[in-house]
């Protein structure tokens, strides 16, 4: 079988700070993978790559057959995205979020209510639907993204700390809602959290990555082996250090960037 | 639905639902109106120059127009704080229609501002020379927020804090407006003023709207079209092009 997600030799560079370092790595159709590290290892970076957000340095990064950076626009239909911070908006109602999203990716005129209507029922949101967004806890609004996501039927689902700053029971519901979308639909999901408990209690396979570089990839069972640890918490802390990263190395860097080329605009 | 309609019904909603940008939105250029207009006008008329009420309308509508567009990029700013620009970033439409949806919407809403305004100078008991040439002022009532808001949106997709946007913005839209022909007759300037209000697009937008609205026009309409739709042109390709180098 093709991997759905296929990563080779990646690298991204923001002027002489590397961000990922030749980082490749397989997902295969169907599978929950999780991505972990410490904060500013470079797990957001590839995600923005793997989404298009940012374009790599060099390497090769291929989703459902597609060159992700040749092939931008039919690389963004077969993916759906949670991102790490908030990404609706405000001021519109739920529907009306799902609405746009149905518009922005082209979905069936006709599909278009039904679905909403399964999505939001499926994320408990259906009777808060006209609601502004405005008003939404935390958790409604991650709700509502993880529906928006799912919305064009993606073949791949990319969560970026779905679960941050959430309570238990949001993320007992939510990781629920994930694997039975995984079961029903056979999206692929691609996942970074700090909780690791949530990876070894869900992944099927885990690839960590620390300073940039893939250290270690398998099941938990292989990674617990691997390192000798009783749980994939210890497996991790003896493969990353117990080291305290510096926590906005990521955006730094992405803003670094951002100013130089400012720079480099006003001097021409 | 095109992704268009939608991004243009985004703004209008976002609008709708905003009272106090609706008011806001045209108290201060009423204030102008009333102060100025008002406070000027046995002045102006002793000079020989007819009502000054009548002359300033057709610069305070340019100016509501201005202050509403100029700050509309104000709108990416927001979406880039709150995220919801990487929503419409990894969708699968070109950045181009993104931003024409986003700006037509903007400009709807400048141009409902412009045509309240004129609604109630004409309550406050402003008439325009001939109605049939109301459809012709908000033509280039049109064509002047399109050139703003493409403006702005060009420096909202490169400047990322509200309180640079907000600075930006003073620095440009105070002269702008001064030095332009939107509150004196240019015939009785000094020429180093002159020669700023010549090279000020501004000024051609006033021309334009009080020729339409007046009849009193120091360019001639022909050189104020060519010159407005130059500007046009010229700030859609600036806002377009940065729109889409906007990396996040």
């Amino acid at each position: 079988m093709e991997p759905i997600i296929s990563v080779k030799n990646v690298s991204k560079k923001f002027g002489d700070f590397t961000a990922v370092d030749g980082v490749s790595f397989d997902v295969m159709p169907g599978e929950i993978f999780a991505f972990l590290g410490p904060n500013g290892a470079g797990k957001s970076t590839t995600i923005k790559m793997l989404t298009t957000l940012l374009k790599p340095t060099g390497g090769e990064l291929r989703l459902a057959g597609h060159d992700v950076t040749k092939e931008q626009d039919a690389t963004r239909k077969v993916f759906g995205i949670v991102f790490q911070d908030a990404s609706l908006d405000d001021e519109l109602t739920a529907f009306e979020n799902m609405q746009l999203h149905a518009v922005l990716y082209g979905v069936y005129r006709k599909e278009v209510n039904p679905r909403i209507e399964e999505l939001l029922k499926l994320v408990d949101l259906w009777e808060r639907r006209k609601a502004i967004v405005k008003t939404f806890s935390g958790g409604m609004k991650r709700r509502l993204e993880i529906a928006r996501g799912l919305l064009h039927h993606p073949k791949v689902m990319f969560l970026d700390e779905p679960t941050l700053g959430l309570d238990a029971q949001t993320r007992n519901l939510m990781w629920n809602y994930i694997k039975e979308l995984n079961q029903k639909e056979q999206t692929t999901i691609f996942f970074t959290t700090h909780y690791l408990g949530e990876a070894e209690a869900v992944a099927q396979r885990i690839a960590m990555i620390d300073h940039g570089k893939i250290v270690a990839s398998g099941t938990t069972e292989e990674l617990k082996q691997q390192t000798g640890t009783a749980n994939l918490e210890d497996a991790y802390l003896k493969l990353t250090g117990t080291q305290v990263r510096d926590e906005t190395l990521d955006s730094t860097a992405g803003n670094r960037e951002r100013f130089r080329s400012m720079m480099k605009n006003k001097q021409r | 639905m095109s992704v268009i309609y939608i991004l243009w019904l985004r703004q209008i909603k976002r609008f709708s639902r905003s009272g106090i940008r609706i008011v806001m939105g045209f108290v201060q250029p009423l204030v102008y109106m009333l102060a100025l207009g008002y406070g000027l006008n046995s002045v102006f008329q002793s000079s020989g120059k007819g009502s000054y009420i009548q002359f300033i309308v057709p610069g305070i509508i340019v100016q509501t127009i201005m202050f509403s567009s100029m700050f509309w990029g104000a709108n990416i700013i927001w979406d880039k704080q709150f995220g919801f620009l990487k929503e419409t970033l990894v969708a699968p439409v070109s950045r181009m229609k993104i931003m024409f949806g986003s700006v037509l919407g903007g400009a709807t809403i400048s141009l409902i501002q412009g045509i309240t305004l004129f609604i109630v100078a004409i309550i406050l008991g402003f008439r325009p020379y001939n109605w049939t040439y109301i459809p012709l002022t908000i033509v280039f009532m049109g064509m002047l927020s399109l050139a703003i808001i493409s403006f702005s949106a060009g420096i909202g997709a490169v400047v990322n804090d509200m309180q640079a946007f907000v600075a930006v913005n003073n620095f440009l839209l105070i002269p702008l407006f001064f030095l332009s022909s939107a509150l004196f007759p240019l015939d009785s300037v000094p020429t180093a003023m002159k020669i700023i209000a010549y090279v000020n697009p501004i000024s051609y937008a006033v021309d334009a709207i009080r020729m339409t609205l007046i009849h009193q026009s120091h360019f001639g309409l022909l050189t104020d079209f060519t010159v407005l739709l130059g500007t046009l042109v010229a700030l859609m390709s600036f806002g377009s092009y940065r729109f889409r180098q906007i990396q996040v």
